[in-house]
């Protein structure tokens, strides 16, 4: 993976640059010591990592602004951070860039539940959200699995998902306003309390730019009741195709669960050693919530349960109680840390049509062997969000490289299957140079044409989303 | 009037535009500045090329008319959630609504409160930009954050920044059974306060409106839910209790279909109250809480509330600036003269640089100002 060779120019200038921030934002928050910038070199997608220049950590959108003012004037490229989750190297460095991190934004700035929403400095997490209106029974709904440590700032520029967006949305479907500053120190102003903004959807547009169009500082986000109840069923199948048939089946029966969670015989064997969550012995199961009354819950279930039925399951298992319910879930959230108990791995988010589901695992399989690396599938199956991991050790020589042939060959399959490279981890520097797969010249072009009004010097963020060799004389100009 | 019969020629229309283009879809929704410029139709590029009921996913041609969509969507048990608005009545228009114009102008209904707007079902789009480039964006799965959301960017851009010649829009399933709550004789500001007390409660509302005029003169507070026909008729009631310090509620439930029960959602959505009269039109949507408010600021103003207060639709004497009655969201001029549109302006006046960058996108997808020139201001 490449990135642009540092602005020798820029890395000249660090002192003058340091001490400019420093004047602007108070001394302790603008950190240039290689000891506190090392938190910084990298995000999740842990393979890549480069120390910045400095780190600021602003406090107010005032101060991102005379920031970004600074940076300007200075050309100083600024990469943008919230918590640093990011699977996509979204956040990760390059040696002459800022680091503007807005992790110290974090204050709850207004509650309406007459108009259903809550306005947050963008570095608030996404649990924390949640947390802040939960007492009077409502929640925010996208859910990503890093919800505990992710910021609001990093949903919004990867437009975050989870594993209940199948009923609820993704974050862009949540997003009632925000507060941006553009590269230029601007602040502006998008939406509101209210449900359409007007003009152009500036909102749409900014949700998912990953960092490259403006510094999020403020969102105004819709907060929904709680459901009275929820209920998981677990279903084990004697093989991934036929579990991915039956999610079509429900889907198409008209049945919306408000969350259908697939994982594989290679993660459930890892699972059930780490987590003792008591799985079925079986090739592939899923995990289905419904939300209602205890009546309700029933009734759901039951029709689910009478589907999969004609699919002839290993195993039926519905969560009688919350303790059994939390059995069920256990498995699945650990899934992540227990694989990577395993060996390293890199996690894909391609996404397919539901209905190739059966036909893209079974490929996945064969590549796999093809390759030579395992790959366990746990996934948000409703949606047809896809994410293979696939495992490698990164101390062995090649193997990293080995590892991403495979996860390109993996997304270029889902492009094909008529899906897309990324569902909600975004393209950071991970997918950039598969663009080309799904989009062509002229798509990228257009996408690129947008990044040129908002940021003319493409100063943010700019080495990721678009392959470098179509950014490249951009960047030059800068 | 230009009438291209695919994709290939839609692009060559408007390359080979001499000057600027008035672009539609049925021609029934007629928001905006007037255009001066040469008529340009996508209702050739129409038929539903893809759809897939296990998938939830439908692909058509912009010229695709809603009806056709719609009624191909029933067939399976399916609907656009959406819920899209038909302003024939309240404009006087006649001809074909179609899906493009739909996502043209992100027309969302009653539904938009809970499922969401057009444009958080427009899973991907194809269209021409000014230029007669043809570029895709999104694709025809649920989740998709590859690259930049051109597709919500299309939604409600009108025209101005390309012609849409195809749009992907992800479906959902149709109600078995709907019912709708009744209370009668509230006034703006309660009956703001139990469509929240409704839309704030685990039962799922689906429609909350209000009107102080209803069909028989009394003001009518609408409550909607849908589902499975068991879980409806619990939720009826749970609501009703919930409610009941709101007056009694008449619960009217329907099984058999959705259509019997959204006779009154219909009338709402398409805003019917306004249709057939002299006075402007206006549509505001505002955060509920300053619903009374406005209200009262719009004075004798004949008003209908959807979106549990969120959006309202007067009907105001001709000429008058109604848009000064808000202090935040946006008004829109739906329906006056020539004269009173471009006096007030038809949209929300953008603040900085918020407009400079809207012209940078116009300037960027149509160099030479051939889509739709002005009707965005």
């Amino acid at each position: 993976m490449d990135m642009p060779a540092p602005s020798v120019d820029v890395l000249n200038r660090k002192s003058r640059i340091v001490a400019r921030l420093k004047d602007a934002v108070s001394a302790e928050h603008v950190k240039s010591d290689p000891v506190e910038t090392r938190a910084y070199e990298c995000d999740a997608l842990t393979a890549y990592a480069c120390q910045p220049l400095c780190v600021v950590l602003p406090g107010s959108t005032g101060d991102v602004a005379e920031v970004l003012r600074i940076c300007s004037e200075e050309r100083v490229p600024v990469v943008p951070r919230g918590s640093g989750t990011s699977l996509a190297g979204g956040a990760l460095p390059t040696s002459d860039c800022v680091v503007l991190g807005v992790s110290r934004m974090s204050r709850v700035l207004e509650v309406d539940y007459e108009s259903r929403f809550i306005r947050v400095e963008a570095g608030r997490t996404n649990l924390s959200v949640t947390g802040a209106v939960e007492g009077d029974g409502f929640f925010y709904a996208p859910d990503p699995s890093s919800q505990l440590a992710c910021a609001i700032a990093g949903n919004i520029a990867m437009n975050a998902g989870g594993a209940h967006c199948l009923k609820y949305g993704v974050t862009t479907n949540n997003l009632l306003g925000l507060t941006m500053v553009t590269m230029d120190g601007s602040v502006v102003e998008i939406g509101g309390a209210h449900m359409d903004a007007g003009g152009y959807d500036w909102l749409g547009l900014v949700c998912g730019s990953e960092g490259q169009l403006g510094v999020v500082t403020e969102a105004t986000l819709r907060i929904l009741p709680r459901p009275e109840g929820a209920r998981p069923m677990l279903i084990g199948f004697a093989s991934p195709e036929v579990a991915g048939a039956c999610v079509s089946d429900m889907i198409r029966a008209g049945m919306l669960p408000v969350a259908i969670e697939y994982m594989d015989r290679k993660v459930i064997e890892v699972v059930e050693s780490f987590s003792q969550a008591g799985y079925p012995d079986c090739e592939a199961l899923l995990i289905v919530e419904v939300e209602g009354s205890p009546a309700e819950i029933d009734e759901q279930l039951r029709v689910i349960g009478s589907i999969a039925r004609r699919r002839d399951p290993i195993e039926l298992r519905e969560a009688r109680n919350a303790d059994e319910a939390a059995r069920i879930w256990l498995g699945r959230k650990s899934a992540f840390g227990a694989m990577g108990k395993l060996n390293d791995y890199i996690c894909l988010d391609g996404t397919i049509p539901v209905s190739e589901l059966p036909r893209v695992l079974k490929r996945i399989g064969a590549l796999s062997r093809q390759y030579g690396l395992d790959v366990g599938n746990v996934f948000h199956a409703g949606d047809g969000n896809m994410h293979p991991l696939i495992l490698f050790n990164a101390n062995s020589p090649g193997e990293l490289e080995t590892c991403e042939a495979l996860g390109a060959e993996i997304l270029k399959l889902c492009v094909e299957a008529g899906g897309c490279l990324t569902g909600e981890h975004g393209v950071g520097i991970e997918k950039r140079d598969l663009m080309h797969v799904q989009f062509d010249p002229v798509d990228i072009e257009a996408q690129m044409n947008v990044k040129d009004v908002l940021d003319p010097a493409w100063l943010l963020n700019p080495a990721k989303v678009f392959p470098l060799s179509a950014t490249e004389s951009r960047r030059a100009a800068a | 009037m230009l009438t291209p019969s695919d994709e290939r020629e839609l692009a060559e229309a408007v390359s080979s535009a001499a000057g600027p283009l008035a672009v539609r879809g049925g021609g029934t929704r007629p928001v905006g500045h007037p255009v001066d410029g040469d008529d340009l139709t996508v209702s050739g590029l129409s038929g539903i090329t893809f759809y897939e009921p296990g998938a939830l996913t439908l692909v058509a041609g912009a010229g695709t008319p809603l009806a056709q969509v719609e009624a191909t969507l029933a067939a399976e048990g399916q609907m656009l959630a959406f819920e899209p608005m038909d302003h024939r009545k309240l404009l006087g228009t006649s001809g074909e609504p179609t899906i493009g114009g739909t996502v043209a102008a992100n027309v969302s209904g009653p539904r938009r409160v809970r499922a969401g707007a057009c444009r958080d079902f427009l899973l991907g789009v194809r269209f021409v930009d000014g230029r007669g480039k043809i570029i895709k964006n999104g694709g025809r799965v649920m989740k998709n954050v590859t690259g930049y959301d051109l597709v919500r960017l299309m939604a409600g851009s009108r025209g101005t920044l390309g012609v849409l010649s195809e749009v992907c829009m992800k479906v959902l399933p149709r109600p078995e059974s709907t019912a709708v709550l009744l209370l009668a004789g509230l006034d703006v500001e309660v009956a703001v306060c139990a469509m929240s007390a409704a839309l704030n409660s685990p039962y799922e509302v689906s429609g909350a409106a209000h009107v102080p005029v209803g069909l028989d003169g009394d003001p009518v507070t609408m409550i909607r839910v849908e589902g499975f026909e068991a879980s409806v008729a619990y939720r009826a009631e749970r609501l009703k209790a919930h409610l009941a310090e709101f007056g009694p509620a008449g619960i009217e439930r329907r099984t058999e279909g959705p259509e019997s029960a959204t006779a009154g959602w219909a009338w709402i959505r398409d805003v019917e109250a306004h249709g057939g009269t002299g006075e402007d039109v206006w549509r505001f949507s505002i955060p509920p809480r300053d619903a009374s408010a406005l209200v009262d600021s719009l004075g004798s103003a004949r008003v209908v509330l959807d979106w549990g207060g969120g959006l309202v639709w007067a009907a105001v004497e001709p000429g008058r600036d109604a848009r000064r009655s808000i202090s935040s969201g946006h008004a829109t001029i739906i329906r006056a003269d020539d004269e009173t549109r471009n006096r007030l302006g038809v949209f929300q006046p953008e603040a900085e640089p918020l407009a400079t960058f809207a012209e940078g996108l116009r300037r960027k997808f149509d160099p030479e100002g051939v889509l739709n020139p002005g009707l965005m201001g």
